[in-house]
C-alpha cells in the first residue's frame, strides 16, 4: 500500500506539505473514533472539559491518553499516571532514532516541532518519503504537513466527543476504538514483502501475547525489540531473500 | 482547571516531549552504526503488530482466540482486503464494517 506513492511529484515547501497532510487522511479517518471517545471518556473519568482539551493540546498521544483516564477514573496518583504515560510512550524513542538521519542537519526549531508532533501514524507516513530515492530537499514539510493533519484532526475530534458525548450515552462501549486496529492492520500490509518483515511481525505479535501481563504495557516495547532482532537475524542469515524485493 | 490537572498535563507532555526530542536534539552530532539503521527498518512493522495483536486478541487479561470476537473477524477482514487490494481507506472501512456487523449479529 504506497501511503507516498505520488510524493515523488511534489518539490515546493508547500507541496510537500500537502502531499504529507493528503496522505495522511486514511489514518486519519482511523483516528476520528478514538480522539471522539477520548473526549467522551474524558468527562466520566473525573477530567474536566478544559483539562481534556488542555490534555489533547500539550500531551497529543492517544494511547497514553486512554490510559491516564482509565487510572485517573481508579483514583490513582499523579506520579503514577506521569511514570506510565512516559512507559506507553517509550517507542516514541524508536521513531525519533529512526528519524535521526533524515533531521539532523535541521535546525532545532524544526526538530523540537517535529518532535512534539511524532505520533505513531505520521511517523509511518514520513519514514516512507523519507526512503524514496528522489533528492527533495523538503521531505521534512512532507512530515510537518502530516504532522499538522493528525494533530488539527485530534483537537476537533477531542472536543466533539467532549460536546457530543453528553448526548451519546455508551459511546465508548460500541467498540468504535477498533478503527485503530483497522488502521494498523493497513499500516503493517505493505511491509509484509520480505521473509526478515514477515519473521519481525510474527514474532513481535506472539512476544506481545506471551509479555501481555507485564504492567504499563510494557509488552508493547519488549515485543517490538524481540520483532526487531529477529528481522535483523533473519536478514543477516538469508541474504539472498532479502535482497531480491 | 484545578492545581492537580495542570500538574497532571503538565507532567504528562514533559514525560512525553522527554522521549521524542532528546535524540533528535542531539542528532547533528550522532554518527549511527549500520546494524542500528538496519534494525531500524524493522521498527514500523514491529511496533504496528506489538499494539495491534493484543488489541485483538487479549479481553480483560484473557485470550479469546474463537470466531465470535468481533475484533478476530474485523482482523481478518482487514487483513484479506488489504493484502488483495492494497489500500489503506479501503482496509480501515471493511475492516471496520466487518467488526460492527459482526459485533450487531452477535449481541
Amino acid at each position: 500500500m504506497a501511503i507516498a506513492a505520488d510524493a515523488h511529484l511534489k518539490t515546493s515547501p508547500w507541496r510537500e506539505f500537502w502531499a504529507g497532510a493528503r496522505q495522511t487522511i486514511p489514518l486519519i479517518v482511523g483516528a476520528i473514533p478514538f480522539g471522539i471517545i477520548f473526549g467522551t471518556l474524558a468527562q466520566t473519568s473525573g477530567l474536566s472539559m478544559p483539562g481534556a482539551a488542555a490534555m489533547s493540546a500539550c500531551v497529543f498521544a492517544g494511547s497514553s491518553q486512554f490510559i491516564a483516564l482509565g487510572l485517573l477514573a481508579t483514583g490513582s496518583p499523579i506520579g503514577i499516571i506521569v511514570l506510565t504515560t512516559w512507559v506507553v510512550n517509550l517507542r516514541h524513542l524508536l521513531y525519533a532514532v529512526g528519524l535521526v538521519p533524515y533531521l539532523q542537519n535541521l535546525g532545532q526549531g524544526w526538530k523540537a516541532a517535529l518532535a512534539f508532533w511524532l505520533t505513531d501514524e505520521t511517523f509511518m507516513v514520513a519514514i516512507q518519503r523519507y526512503q524514496q530515492p528522489d533528492p527533495s530537499p523538503y521531505k521534512h514539510w512532507f512530515q510537518l504537513g502530516s504532522a499538522l493533519a493528525m494533530y488539527i484532526n485530534w483537537q476537533l475530534c477531542t472536543w466533539l466527543g467532549l460536546t457530543l458525548g453528553q448526548t451519546l450515552p455508551n459511546a465508548a462501549n460500541w467498540g468504535l476504538d477498533f478503527a485503530m486496529v483497522a488502521t494498523f492492520i493497513g499500516m503493517t500490509i505493505p511491509y509484509l514483502k520480505t521473509r526478515p518483515m514477515v519473521a519481525t511481525v510474527v514474532v513481535a505479535g506472539i512476544t506481545a501475547l506471551l509479555a501481555r501481563s507485564l504492567p504499563h504495557q510494557l509488552g508493547i516495547m519488549v515485543a517490538a525489540i524481540a520483532g526487531i532482532l529477529v528481522g535483523v537475524l533473519v536478514e543477516t542469515t538469508h541474504k539472498p531473500e532479502a535482497s531480491h524485493s | 482547571m484545578n492545581h492537580s490537572e495542570w500538574l497532571l498535563i503538565g507532567g504528562m507532555a514533559l514525560v512525553t516531549f522527554g522521549i521524542r526530542y532528546p535524540v533528535l536534539a542531539m542528532s547533528g552530532r550522532l554518527r549511527l552504526p549500520p546494524r542500528l539503521l538496519q534494525a531500524l527498518n524493522y521498527v514500523p512493522p514491529a511496533v504496528l503488530t506489538a499494539i495491534v495483536i493484543p488489541a485483538i486478541f487479549v479481553e480483560s487479561g484473557d485470550l479469546w482466540f474463537g470466531w465470535q470476537n468481533p475484533r478476530l473477524v474485523g482482523a481478518i477482514a482487514a487483513l484479506a482486503i488489504g493484502l488483495w487490494r492494497q489500500n489503506l481507506l479501503l482496509t480501515i472501512v471493511v475492516g471496520m464494517s466487518a467488526f460492527l456487523l459482526w459485533q450487531l449479529l452477535l449481541s
